[in-house]
Protein backbone atom coordinates (compact mmCIF):
# COMPACT_ATOMS: atom_id res chain seq x y z
CA UNK A 1 0.00 0.00 0.00
CA UNK A 2 1.53 3.39 -0.68
CA UNK A 3 0.79 6.61 1.10
CA UNK A 4 -1.67 7.77 -1.95
CA UNK A 5 -3.72 4.96 -1.91
CA UNK A 6 -4.09 5.02 2.01
CA UNK A 7 -5.21 8.16 2.05
CA UNK A 8 -7.98 7.39 -0.60
CA UNK A 9 -9.03 4.51 1.19
CA UNK A 10 -9.31 6.80 4.34
CA UNK A 11 -11.70 9.11 2.61
CA UNK A 12 -13.40 6.11 0.77
CA UNK A 13 -13.89 4.41 4.67
CA UNK A 14 -15.22 7.58 6.18
CA UNK A 15 -17.25 8.74 2.57
CA UNK A 16 -20.59 6.98 3.65
CA UNK A 17 -21.13 9.30 6.98
CA UNK A 18 -20.32 12.21 4.60
CA UNK A 19 -23.61 12.75 3.56
CA UNK A 20 -25.11 12.68 6.84
CA UNK A 21 -22.81 15.92 7.68
CA UNK A 22 -24.52 17.61 5.37
CA UNK A 23 -27.84 18.64 7.39
CA UNK A 24 -25.21 19.86 10.86
CA UNK A 25 -23.00 22.14 8.43
CA UNK A 26 -26.15 24.18 6.89
CA UNK A 27 -27.36 24.25 9.76
CA UNK A 28 -24.59 25.24 11.98
CA UNK A 29 -23.89 28.22 9.41
CA UNK A 30 -27.93 29.00 8.96
CA UNK A 31 -28.18 29.69 12.82
CA UNK A 32 -24.98 31.52 13.19
CA UNK A 33 -26.34 33.92 10.98
CA UNK A 34 -29.31 33.78 12.86
CA UNK A 35 -28.12 34.45 15.87
CA UNK A 36 -26.78 37.77 14.57
CA UNK A 37 -23.08 36.83 14.40
CA UNK A 38 -21.43 38.35 11.59
CA UNK A 39 -20.95 36.39 8.08
CA UNK A 40 -17.27 36.27 8.37
CA UNK A 41 -17.01 35.50 12.22
CA UNK A 42 -19.66 32.83 11.50
CA UNK A 43 -18.10 31.13 8.63
CA UNK A 44 -14.67 31.46 10.51
CA UNK A 45 -16.22 29.18 13.24
CA UNK A 46 -15.95 26.72 11.24
CA UNK A 47 -12.37 26.13 11.00
CA UNK A 48 -11.30 27.96 13.92
CA UNK A 49 -13.24 25.58 15.76
CA UNK A 50 -14.39 22.43 13.62
CA UNK A 51 -16.89 20.93 15.86
CA UNK A 52 -20.66 21.02 15.23
CA UNK A 53 -22.27 20.99 18.59
CA UNK A 54 -19.98 23.02 19.89
CA UNK A 55 -20.53 26.11 16.80
CA UNK A 56 -24.31 25.62 17.35
CA UNK A 57 -24.55 25.81 21.19
CA UNK A 58 -21.97 29.18 20.51
CA UNK A 59 -24.76 30.21 18.35
CA UNK A 60 -27.97 29.13 20.10
CA UNK A 61 -26.54 30.91 23.77
CA UNK A 62 -25.17 33.90 22.17
CA UNK A 63 -28.45 34.70 20.39
CA UNK A 64 -30.18 34.04 24.18
CA UNK A 65 -27.74 36.16 25.56
CA UNK A 66 -25.99 33.86 28.02
CA UNK A 67 -23.07 35.34 29.69
CA UNK A 68 -19.72 34.85 27.94
CA UNK A 69 -18.18 32.42 30.57
CA UNK A 70 -21.23 30.29 30.29
CA UNK A 71 -20.82 30.32 26.61
CA UNK A 72 -17.51 29.71 26.74
CA UNK A 73 -18.12 26.63 29.28
CA UNK A 74 -20.78 25.12 27.71
CA UNK A 75 -19.62 25.50 23.77
CA UNK A 76 -15.95 23.63 25.42
CA UNK A 77 -17.53 21.22 27.30
CA UNK A 78 -20.10 19.40 24.39
CA UNK A 79 -16.38 18.91 23.07
CA UNK A 80 -14.68 17.00 26.33
CA UNK A 81 -15.94 13.48 24.53
CA UNK A 82 -12.93 14.11 22.33
CA UNK A 83 -10.44 13.52 25.38
CA UNK A 84 -11.27 10.27 25.07
CA UNK A 85 -10.91 9.78 21.41
CA UNK A 86 -6.90 11.87 22.28
CA UNK A 87 -6.73 9.25 24.94
CA UNK A 88 -7.59 6.40 22.37
CA UNK A 89 -4.96 7.26 19.47
CA UNK A 90 -1.97 8.57 21.88
CA UNK A 91 0.02 5.69 21.63
CA UNK A 92 -0.34 4.73 18.16
CA UNK A 93 0.66 8.83 17.69
CA UNK A 94 3.51 8.62 20.00
CA UNK A 95 6.89 8.50 17.69
CA UNK A 96 5.15 11.33 15.47
CA UNK A 97 6.89 14.73 15.47
CA UNK A 98 4.50 17.41 17.38
CA UNK A 99 3.99 19.36 14.32
CA UNK A 100 2.23 16.31 13.18
CA UNK A 101 0.57 15.41 16.49
CA UNK A 102 -0.88 19.47 16.23
CA UNK A 103 -2.14 18.39 12.80
CA UNK A 104 -3.67 15.02 13.45
CA UNK A 105 -5.12 16.45 16.78
CA UNK A 106 -6.41 20.09 15.03
CA UNK A 107 -8.45 17.33 12.75
CA UNK A 108 -9.97 14.71 15.19
CA UNK A 109 -13.53 14.15 14.81
CA UNK A 110 -16.12 11.81 16.01
CA UNK A 111 -16.09 10.03 12.77
CA UNK A 112 -12.18 10.34 11.89
CA UNK A 113 -11.91 8.74 15.27
CA UNK A 114 -14.72 5.89 14.83
CA UNK A 115 -12.83 4.73 11.41
CA UNK A 116 -9.34 5.28 12.10
CA UNK A 117 -9.25 3.26 15.56
CA UNK A 118 -11.77 0.23 13.42
CA UNK A 119 -8.53 0.70 10.44
CA UNK A 120 -5.90 0.32 12.99
CA UNK A 121 -7.65 -2.30 15.37
CA UNK A 122 -7.71 -4.39 11.92
CA UNK A 123 -4.68 -3.48 10.26
CA UNK A 124 -2.37 -3.26 13.78
CA UNK A 125 1.19 -3.92 11.87
CA UNK A 126 0.60 -1.37 9.24
CA UNK A 127 3.97 1.08 9.28
CA UNK A 128 2.37 4.19 10.85
CA UNK A 129 2.71 6.44 7.88
CA UNK A 130 0.00 4.70 6.45
CA UNK A 131 -1.74 4.74 9.65
CA UNK A 132 -1.71 8.37 9.39
CA UNK A 133 -2.15 8.76 5.74
CA UNK A 134 -5.30 6.86 6.20
CA UNK A 135 -5.61 9.17 9.26
CA UNK A 136 -5.25 12.10 7.49
CA UNK A 137 -7.74 11.07 4.12
CA UNK A 138 -10.70 10.43 6.42
CA UNK A 139 -10.56 13.55 8.46
CA UNK A 140 -9.78 15.71 5.43
CA UNK A 141 -12.68 14.18 3.80
CA UNK A 142 -14.93 15.55 6.64
CA UNK A 143 -12.64 18.90 7.02
CA UNK A 144 -13.15 20.04 3.45
CA UNK A 145 -17.19 19.32 2.85
CA UNK A 146 -17.88 21.05 6.45
CA UNK A 147 -16.54 24.24 5.46
CA UNK A 148 -18.40 23.92 2.30
CA UNK A 149 -21.53 23.27 4.27
CA UNK A 150 -20.94 26.14 6.93
CA UNK A 151 -20.70 28.77 4.24
CA UNK A 152 -23.65 27.55 2.40
CA UNK A 153 -25.06 27.62 5.67
CA UNK A 154 -24.22 31.26 6.19
CA UNK A 155 -25.19 32.52 2.85
CA UNK A 156 -28.48 30.67 3.17
CA UNK A 157 -29.14 32.33 6.67
CA UNK A 158 -28.31 35.65 5.47
CA UNK A 159 -30.98 35.23 3.22
CA UNK A 160 -33.72 33.82 4.87
CA UNK A 161 -35.82 35.70 6.94
CA UNK A 162 -36.20 35.53 10.23
CA UNK A 163 -39.71 34.94 10.58
CA UNK A 164 -39.36 31.17 9.15
CA UNK A 165 -37.69 30.24 13.02
CA UNK A 166 -34.64 28.70 11.33
CA UNK A 167 -32.82 29.44 14.98
CA UNK A 168 -35.36 26.54 15.89
CA UNK A 169 -33.00 24.13 13.94
CA UNK A 170 -30.23 24.67 16.46
CA UNK A 171 -32.32 21.78 18.64
CA UNK A 172 -33.90 20.31 16.54
CA UNK A 173 -29.98 19.02 15.23
CA UNK A 174 -28.94 18.39 18.89
CA UNK A 175 -32.75 16.11 19.17
CA UNK A 176 -30.99 14.27 15.35
CA UNK A 177 -27.62 13.53 17.82
CA UNK A 178 -29.17 13.27 21.04
CA UNK A 179 -32.16 10.62 20.95
CA UNK A 180 -29.97 7.67 18.73
CA UNK A 181 -27.29 8.40 21.75
CA UNK A 182 -29.59 7.32 24.62
CA UNK A 183 -28.65 3.51 24.29
CA UNK A 184 -28.78 2.83 27.60
CA UNK A 185 -30.47 3.13 30.74
CA UNK A 186 -27.81 5.58 32.67
CA UNK A 187 -27.52 7.72 29.69
CA UNK A 188 -31.36 8.03 29.93
CA UNK A 189 -31.27 8.92 33.62
CA UNK A 190 -28.43 11.43 32.59
CA UNK A 191 -30.65 12.98 29.98
CA UNK A 192 -33.87 13.22 31.75
CA UNK A 193 -32.00 14.98 35.29
CA UNK A 194 -30.11 16.91 32.91
CA UNK A 195 -33.22 17.85 31.19
CA UNK A 196 -35.96 18.35 33.57
CA UNK A 197 -33.17 20.73 36.10
CA UNK A 198 -32.74 22.95 32.84
CA UNK A 199 -35.92 23.40 32.49
CA UNK A 200 -36.71 24.27 36.09
CA UNK A 201 -33.50 26.59 36.20
CA UNK A 202 -34.28 28.08 32.86
CA UNK A 203 -35.07 31.35 34.45
CA UNK A 204 -31.96 32.05 35.94
CA UNK A 205 -30.03 34.89 34.65
CA UNK A 206 -27.23 34.65 31.86
CA UNK A 207 -27.98 30.65 31.08
CA UNK A 208 -26.57 29.95 34.62
CA UNK A 209 -29.22 27.10 34.60
CA UNK A 210 -27.35 25.26 31.21
CA UNK A 211 -24.05 24.40 33.80
CA UNK A 212 -25.69 23.54 36.78
CA UNK A 213 -28.30 21.34 34.79
CA UNK A 214 -25.17 19.63 32.94
CA UNK A 215 -23.20 18.93 36.09
CA UNK A 216 -26.57 17.59 37.90
CA UNK A 217 -27.17 15.21 34.40
CA UNK A 218 -23.20 13.94 34.22
CA UNK A 219 -23.78 12.87 37.87
CA UNK A 220 -27.23 11.59 37.87
CA UNK A 221 -25.94 9.36 35.12
CA UNK A 222 -22.65 8.00 36.88
CA UNK A 223 -24.40 7.83 40.01
CA UNK A 224 -27.15 5.24 38.52
CA UNK A 225 -24.39 3.57 37.09
CA UNK A 226 -22.48 3.00 39.93
CA UNK A 227 -25.65 1.81 42.27
CA UNK A 228 -26.85 -0.77 39.09
CA UNK A 229 -23.65 -2.40 39.12
CA UNK A 230 -23.72 -2.39 42.84
CA UNK A 231 -26.91 -4.08 42.65
CA UNK A 232 -25.89 -6.86 40.01
CA UNK A 233 -22.75 -7.75 42.28
CA UNK A 234 -20.49 -7.21 38.88
CA UNK A 235 -19.26 -4.30 37.69
CA UNK A 236 -21.02 -2.65 34.95
CA UNK A 237 -18.96 -2.13 31.40
CA UNK A 238 -17.07 0.90 32.02
CA UNK A 239 -16.52 1.84 27.87
CA UNK A 240 -18.92 1.53 25.40
CA UNK A 241 -19.27 2.46 21.88
CA UNK A 242 -18.13 5.70 21.92
CA UNK A 243 -21.21 7.91 21.36
CA UNK A 244 -20.77 9.22 18.01
CA UNK A 245 -21.91 13.21 18.03
CA UNK A 246 -21.19 15.52 15.32
CA UNK B 1 -16.99 40.46 24.73
CA UNK B 2 -15.97 40.50 21.11
CA UNK B 3 -17.37 37.11 19.28
CA UNK B 4 -14.04 36.83 17.56
CA UNK B 5 -12.76 36.29 20.90
CA UNK B 6 -15.23 34.01 21.92
CA UNK B 7 -15.01 31.88 19.04
CA UNK B 8 -10.79 31.76 19.29
CA UNK B 9 -10.83 31.44 23.13
CA UNK B 10 -13.60 27.83 22.06
CA UNK B 11 -11.05 27.26 19.33
CA UNK B 12 -8.20 27.44 21.28
CA UNK B 13 -10.08 25.17 24.20
CA UNK B 14 -11.65 22.45 21.76
CA UNK B 15 -7.90 21.83 20.38
CA UNK B 16 -6.79 21.34 23.52
CA UNK B 17 -8.96 18.75 24.56
CA UNK B 18 -7.95 17.03 21.16
CA UNK B 19 -4.48 17.67 21.62
CA UNK B 20 -4.38 16.77 25.29
CA UNK B 21 -3.57 12.45 25.58
CA UNK B 22 -1.81 12.75 22.31
CA UNK B 23 1.02 15.32 23.78
CA UNK B 24 1.14 13.54 27.10
CA UNK B 25 1.23 10.20 25.76
CA UNK B 26 3.10 7.80 27.66
CA UNK B 27 3.47 9.89 30.83
CA UNK B 28 -0.37 10.56 31.66
CA UNK B 29 -3.28 7.85 31.42
CA UNK B 30 -6.90 8.56 31.30
CA UNK B 31 -8.28 8.23 34.74
CA UNK B 32 -11.46 5.30 34.59
CA UNK B 33 -13.61 7.42 36.75
CA UNK B 34 -13.24 10.27 34.25
CA UNK B 35 -13.53 8.32 31.64
CA UNK B 36 -17.24 6.79 33.01
CA UNK B 37 -18.18 10.22 33.62
CA UNK B 38 -17.65 11.81 30.12
CA UNK B 39 -19.72 9.33 28.36
CA UNK B 40 -22.81 10.60 30.26
CA UNK B 41 -21.57 14.30 28.67
CA UNK B 42 -23.64 14.34 25.51
CA UNK B 43 -26.75 12.91 26.77
CA UNK B 44 -26.46 15.38 29.58
CA UNK B 45 -25.88 18.58 27.96
CA UNK B 46 -27.09 17.89 25.17
CA UNK B 47 -30.33 17.63 27.10
CA UNK B 48 -29.91 20.46 29.08
CA UNK B 49 -30.12 22.77 25.72
CA UNK B 50 -32.69 21.01 24.03
CA UNK B 51 -35.31 21.06 26.87
CA UNK B 52 -35.59 24.91 27.90
CA UNK B 53 -35.66 25.31 24.00
CA UNK B 54 -38.97 23.24 23.45
CA UNK B 55 -40.88 24.37 26.60
CA UNK B 56 -40.10 27.92 26.12
CA UNK B 57 -40.34 31.04 23.50
CA UNK B 58 -38.68 34.11 24.88
CA UNK B 59 -39.41 32.96 28.16
CA UNK B 60 -42.95 32.12 28.06
CA UNK B 61 -44.68 28.83 27.44
CA UNK B 62 -44.89 27.61 23.81
CA UNK B 63 -46.88 24.65 22.77
CA UNK B 64 -45.73 25.01 19.20
CA UNK B 65 -42.45 24.45 20.07
CA UNK B 66 -42.98 21.32 22.69
CA UNK B 67 -45.06 19.98 19.75
CA UNK B 68 -42.44 20.02 16.33
CA UNK B 69 -40.27 19.05 18.97
CA UNK B 70 -41.92 16.34 20.46
CA UNK B 71 -42.70 14.85 16.52
CA UNK B 72 -38.84 15.48 15.78
CA UNK B 73 -37.57 13.55 19.26
CA UNK B 74 -39.82 10.41 17.49
CA UNK B 75 -38.84 10.42 14.25
CA UNK B 76 -35.29 10.59 15.79
CA UNK B 77 -36.39 7.71 17.92
CA UNK B 78 -38.16 5.91 15.11
CA UNK B 79 -35.74 6.62 11.96
CA UNK B 80 -32.47 7.62 13.86
CA UNK B 81 -32.09 9.98 10.60
CA UNK B 82 -31.25 13.53 11.26
CA UNK B 83 -32.28 15.05 7.93
CA UNK B 84 -36.32 13.77 8.59
CA UNK B 85 -35.67 14.70 12.19
CA UNK B 86 -34.85 18.21 11.52
CA UNK B 87 -37.29 18.31 8.17
CA UNK B 88 -40.12 17.09 10.82
CA UNK B 89 -39.49 19.37 13.68
CA UNK B 90 -39.19 22.42 11.29
CA UNK B 91 -42.69 21.36 9.48
CA UNK B 92 -44.51 20.43 12.46
CA UNK B 93 -43.32 24.29 13.91
CA UNK B 94 -44.35 26.01 10.39
CA UNK B 95 -47.74 24.32 10.17
CA UNK B 96 -48.98 25.36 13.61
CA UNK B 97 -46.90 29.01 12.96
CA UNK B 98 -49.22 29.28 9.83
CA UNK B 99 -52.10 27.82 11.84
CA UNK B 100 -52.32 30.26 14.90
CA UNK B 101 -50.87 33.33 13.13
CA UNK B 102 -47.48 33.25 15.36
Amino acid sequence: MSPRSQFMLGIRTIAPVIVGLIPFGLISGVVAVEAGIPPEAAWSMSWIMFAGASQIVMSQLVSAGAAEWVIILSASVVNLRMLMYSAALATTFKPLSNGVKVLLSYLLTDQAFVVSVNRYSEHPDEPLTLKVWFYLGAALALWLPWQITSAIGVWLGASVPEEWGLLFAAPLSFIAIWVPGLKDRPLVVAAIVGGAVAVVLAFLPNRLGLIIAAVAGIAAGYMYEEQASKGRMHPAPAVRDNDEVA
Amino acid sequence: MNIWLLIVIVGVLTFLIRYSFIALVGRVGMPARLQRALRFVPAAVLAALIMPELIYRNGVFSPIRLAAGTVAILVAWRTKNAIFTMTAGMIVLWILQGMTGA
